[in-house]
């Protein structure tokens, strides 16, 4: 499974997000098969398109736009317990 | 014995003394430190490494599309004119420099974690970026003061230097970032903060009775610039079309061959593609630093967890963009204003007396510093507040990264440098005291590092535990007026 984890750059709060998330997969010992990956807007509609799932902030989701892969808002990056809730459902089907 | 010689010289001159391998290799450790699977610590240890080549490759493009513009700049206006883009200079740097910062970041890592666990600067700091380029500047500075021959010292005091910085600014904004957040879990972790901290007093003193800038509504017109590809592109095809016009008036003869047109159309075209290949090579570059902080970052935070529980992460400046997006806009806005007004000035008065360079204003580092700034200005000033705080951080990063150049040596001539405000004063300071003789340089700078950190713990100490609120008269002053109106 391939996830991007979005912001304004790609180099700063995505990688905080890409390193949360990493800690959440953990977490739900499913990170043996998940690849995250940090990208900035720019490249993230380009990106969308081969993973799976897309994390970003809610400012940024407009800007993405429709994209194949599934989009999940994340409020707070810092928050591994709101990531795991939210990814939860996907990972578990 | 003479094996040993050959394969210890090997070691160090084909491995240590390449960046790239060096990265990778710190990486790589990094992972097996926090017993990643084997096949994570290779990809990682290879990603990284690719990813610093990834840099010099993009600033080979970067380059060659600043060089016409800085000589058209030259004729034009008879000063040089320098683009301010961390990005670019750290990867013109990291050549020269990049094996001597790569040390210098991980024993700076290593102090940084020494002070947050024994004094009152509980702070991790997190933004690898910032990390990286504060590593380079202090290694450039460093060098120029001290000498090639003695980079053993320039790693030792580049390290103390980098390490007392990274808990230092967190401290010092913190009274500021517990206002904006609302609590007192997460920290500013990003060399934009004395433009922060400055929007943040300056928004206090003039806005006394300002509302809100999240009870304005905005259009979503300039979301757009949160693109760095299109912001950098854009505002690069203004500048090399500004100065390409100005050549063409001025003195066509040498603007057509500088540019490399036969008539007026083909140089405006020709400086219009120079300007598309600068954002070509600033996205080329920001995706190698993308790959080598997407591996780097995880393998050093998951060391600074375990060694000091429950610091606060610093992070990046757009953390605090979710707390006050109209700030965010109105304060690029206007710190963009600040710069060119500051341009302005350097180009009328402070180039022609003291030789400073014309900083021009860059899009990316107005809309991230700038927006920071209108976010702290907000929350202590509000409307007035953010575009005043957003007006002094333009000024800010325009003056600063023109001192700065000075004490960069030959690296000042690269058309580009540092831009943010921690990277101008601190790089300075370092890069005056180190001028003098050896020992003097190491004896200012332990100085320097100490005087700061007594600094920020008294403040740490006295100040932030204390509960200390910026701006909270104007609180009040809104709060009452509210319950006046219901």
């Amino acid at each position: 499974m391939k996830i991007v984890a979005v912001c304004g750059m790609g180099i700063g709060t995505s990688v905080l997000l890409k390193m949360n998330t990493e800690k959440a997969l953990r977490q739900m010992g499913a990170d043996a098969d998940a690849d995250v990956e940090a990208a900035d807007i720019g490249t993230a509609r380009g990106a969308a398109r081969t993973a799976n799932l897309v994390l970003t902030s809610a400012e940024l989701v407009d800007e993405i736009g429709a994209v194949p892969a599934q989009v999940i808002v994340i409020d707070n990056f810092t928050d591994v317990a709101e990531i795991t809730e939210k990814l939860r459902p996907v990972i578990e089907n | 014995m003479e094996w040993l010689v050959v394969v210890l010289e090997f070691i160090g001159q084909q491995i240590l003394n390449v960046p790239a391998y060096l990265i990778g290799l710190i990486t790589a450790i990094g992972l097996m430190a926090l017993k990643r699977p084997s096949g994570k610590v290779i990809g990682g240890g290879l990603k990284a490494a690719m990813g610093f080549l990834i840099l010099g490759a993009g600033a080979g493009v970067v380059t060659a599309s600043l060089t016409p513009l800085g000589d058209l700049i030259l004729s034009v206006t008879g000063a040089q004119g320098v683009i301010p883009t961390n990005e670019v200079i750290t990867a013109i740097a990291s050549e020269e420099y990049g094996a001597t910062s790569a040390y210098v970041l991980v024993l700076g890592f290593l102090v940084m974690l020494v002070f947050a666990r024994f004094t009152p600067l509980k702070y991790i700091f997190l933004t690898g970026h910032h990390m990286v380029f504060m590593a380079l500047l202090l290694s450039v500075v460093l060098t120029v003061g001290f000498g090639e021959e003695l980079s053993w010292l320039v790693v030792i005091v580049g390290a103390l230097l980098l390490g007392v910085i990274m808990v230092v600014m967190p401290a010092f904004a913190q009274p500021w970032m517990k206002k904006i957040t609302g609590d007192d879990t997460i920290a500013m972790g990003h060399f934009g903060t004395a433009g922060y901290i400055a929007a943040g007093a300056a928004g206090q003193i003039t806005g006394r009775r300002s509302r809100s800038t999240e009870e304005i509504k905005f259009p979503q017109g300039l979301s757009f610039l949160r693109d760095s590809m299109v912001a950098t592109a854009l505002s690069m095809v203004l500048i090399y079309m500004v100065f390409a016009i100005w050549g063409l008036i001025a003195q066509p003869e040498q603007a057509m061959e500088i540019l490399g047109g036969d008539d007026a159309g083909a140089t405006i075209m020709a400086g219009f593609a120079q300007a598309l290949q600068f954002g070509v090579g600033v996205a080329v570059i920001l995706y190698g630093v993308r790959t080598v902080l997407g591996e780097l970052v995880p393998a050093f935070q998951g060391i600074a967890e375990k060694v000091v529980p429950g610091a606060r992460p610093a992070l990046d400046i757009p953390i605090v963009f979710p707390y006050a997006p109209n700030g965010v806009l109105i304060g690029f806005l206007t710190s963009f204003a600040g710069g060119l007004v500051t341009l302005g000035v350097i180009a009328i008065w402070l180039n022609p007396a003291l030789g400073l360079a014309l900083i021009l204003p860059g899009m990316v580092p107005h809309f991230f510093t700038g927006g920071g700034a209108g976010v702290f200005g907000n929350a202590t000033g509000g409307r007035i507040g953010a575009a005043v705080g957003g007006f002094v951080n333009g000024v800010i990063i325009t003056i600063l990264p023109a001192v700065l150049l000075l004490v960069l040596g030959e690296l000042g001539f690269s058309n580009s440098t540092f831009g943010d405000a921690d990277f101008g004063w601190y790089g300075t300071l370092v890069g005056m005291s180190v001028m003098g003789p050896t020992g003097v340089g190491v004896l200012l700078s332990i100085l320097l590092a100490t005087v700061l950190v007594i600094a920020a713990s008294v403040f740490q100490v006295r100040v932030v535990n204390r509960g200390w609120i910026p701006g909270a008269k104007r609180d009040a002053f809104l709060a009452e007026k509210e319950a006046a109106e219901a």
